[in-house]
């Protein structure tokens, strides 16, 4: 009887550590919604009768061009994302399939970006981005990123797992290499894609420093630029402002996370795991 | 038959190697010959300068304090992440009541921009009025503190949010490996008589021994790279209490525009991170019996 009087008493004091935890870990967030959605004065008051209010979000949004920072960043998610599938499947298809000496020892060269990555090289891709005319466009902001390590580690070890029958037959079949690929390898790895692509959206969405260095202007800022910039200038210390902008730019990916909340987790599983 | 083959391959590889090569390769050797040049002047072409800009490094006491920084920095974000990233995943994975809910709080900022989080926090720490201060003074009646704005507590600041943001992230590798663990380990330890914490120290931590190794060195290269909030929110201030290795690198490079003593910079960083190589794989050498 004793032991199990302790070890409830364990288990109470271990779940209100996890739970004092986890509201730690949310309070940022719940704090920004409060302050979001009640007038600028209940941003440090807390009443439970406190007048709920859209004002922020419209004050936010004319306050700074976040429509063309959206737009912008969408083109950067949607051109990083892409470009990485098509660039990493062929590079992961090669190295899955290759038994030569010679292709372990580049693949191992390859991930050597796992390590040393385009953020950390920003003096020299500043330069070569101006030696090529990309300063300031949305395809020199993605361009680094489009060759990646990770994303072709993953997909060539989710590649190597398909079995050698199966692509046996398709080539008695009359299947080229392009259609092995794309009939076969690619429908396969379909959750390693939805994998890879969430954190690759998750990461450019958020990336700063590259785009703070290569951009300087409206036409080109993400989201990321947009609201650093805003929020250090424009507005001064509206807290309620501040809060709204800064939840209007993480919105998309906190609506997906919260939507598909246990996807999101898996996906990210799946991705580390490798 | 065999040259096309050969032919697709390299077609296939092209590009990707292309573009691996030109922002990833060439620049990190790029950067190590263009620190043995002075910065170039409308005036003046670059010359060479052999060292100099490392012995400039080496007399840069802002230099020697980012390097310090980035040392404590490093030292108190990753083991902290990692416990805490280790207690989340074992509620997470247990049985405790409102796990779900549990888990949400703990992904969300993984998930939130690094500059969102900035904005978010900027208001926790405000002197007098912020969130900390009112809880330090209901708590412990402390006065206002400018946990920011004063060199004492800036860097622990910086890290606290590092820490906030990364662990969750952690937390993930450690719950699929959690959920890797064979069910039957476990229940025949238990079977044995062994208690919880026995179980936990003597059968669970061994098994995650090859993701702690992942995590630390990801957590590391993480210590050097991600210096979003801190250039929001501090700028590596207040008198360069909160510089680290990667904002010196920026002010340098883009506010000074000193591209040469940059590179130098970026030189030293890619010391570091060999260093974290050459000590991941000797561990990695030792410990390959896990796999």
């Amino acid at each position: 009887m004793r032991t199990s009087f302790a070890s409830r008493l364990g288990l109470t004091l271990e779940t209100a550590a996890a739970w004092l935890l986890a509201l730690l870990w949310a309070a940022p967030v719940l704090y920004a919604v409060w302050a979001a959605f009640h007038p600028t004065g209940y941003a440090t008051r807390f009443e439970l009768t406190a007048p709920l209010t859209l004002q922020n979000f419209v004050s936010a949004w004319d306050a700074a061009p976040f429509g063309r920072y959206f737009l912008n960043t969408v083109l950067l998610v949607c051109f990083v994302t892409g470009g990485q599938f098509v660039l990493c499947t062929l590079a992961a298809f090669v190295f899955a399939r290759s038994r030569s000496r010679w292709m372990s020892a580049l693949f191992a060269i390859v991930l050597v970006q796992l390590m040393v990555m385009p953020d950390m090289l920003i003096v020299e891709n500043y330069r070569t981005m101006r030696a090529l005319g990309l300063v300031d466009t949305v395809f020199g902001i993605g361009l680094p990123y489009l060759a990646s390590a990770f994303g072709i580690f993953l997909l060539r070890q989710t590649f190597l797992q398909i079995p050698a029958e199966l692509e046996e037959a398709a080539r008695l079949e009359g299947c080229g290499p392009w259609a092995i690929l794309w009939r076969l390898y690619v429908p396969l790895a379909k959750p390693t894609y939805l994998a890879y692509g969430l954190t690759s959206v998750a990461y450019h969405w958020n990336n700063f420093l590259w785009p703070l260095v290569v951009t300087n202007s409206v036409n080109t800022r993400p989201l990321t630029v947009g609201l650093a910039v805003f929020a250090s200038t424009d507005q001064g210390i509206d807290w309620a402002i501040i809060s709204a902008a800064t939840l209007l730019t993480a919105a998309p990916l906190l609506l997906g996370f919260l939507l598909f909340q246990r996807q999101f987790v898996q996906s990210f599983m799946r991705a580390g795991i490798k | 038959m065999r040259m096309p083959r050969f032919l697709h391959a390299w077609l296939m590889l092209g590009p990707a190697l292309l573009l691996l090569a030109a922002f990833t390769h060439v620049p990190a050797l790029a950067t190590l010959w263009h620190a043995l040049f002075s910065t170039p002047t409308p005036r003046r072409p670059a010359v060479f300068v052999g060292l100099n800009n490392y012995a400039a490094l080496a007399e840069d006491p802002i230099f020697w304090q980012a390097l310090w920084n980035n040392l404590l920095y490093a030292l108190g974000t990753v083991p902290m992440s990692i416990a805490l990233a280790l207690a989340m995943a074992l509620w997470v994975n247990g049985r405790l009541r409102g796990r779900t809910a549990m888990r949400i709080a703990f992904f969300t900022p993984t998930v939130l921009p690094m500059i969102a989080v900035a904005n978010l926090w900027l208001f926790f720490y405000t002197p007098d009025y912020g969130m900390i201060d009112r809880l330090t003074r209901l708590l412990l009646g402390w006065g206002p503190t400018n946990w920011i704005g004063s060199q004492e507590t800036a860097l622990g600041a910086m890290m606290a949010i590092a820490v906030w943001k990364e662990a969750g992230f952690f937390m993930i590798f450690y719950l699929a490996a959690l959920q890797a663990i064979p069910p039957s380990l476990l229940e025949a330890a238990s079977l044995e008589g062994a208690s919880r914490g026995r179980i936990f120290w003597r059968v669970t931590l061994p098994l995650l021994g090859p993701t702690t190794l992942f995590i630390a060195v990801n957590a590391v290269i993480n210590s050097f790279r991600l210096v979003d909030h801190i250039l929001v929110m501090t700028q590596g201030g207040p008198d360069n209490a909160t510089a680290l290795l990667m904002t010196y690198i920026y002010e340098t490079g883009f506010r000074f525009w000193d591209t040469a003593q940059a590179s130098a910079l970026t030189g030293v960083l890619l010391a570091v991170l060999a260093v974290i190589a050459a000590l991941q794989f000797s561990l990695l050498g030792r410990r390959t019996h896990y796999r």
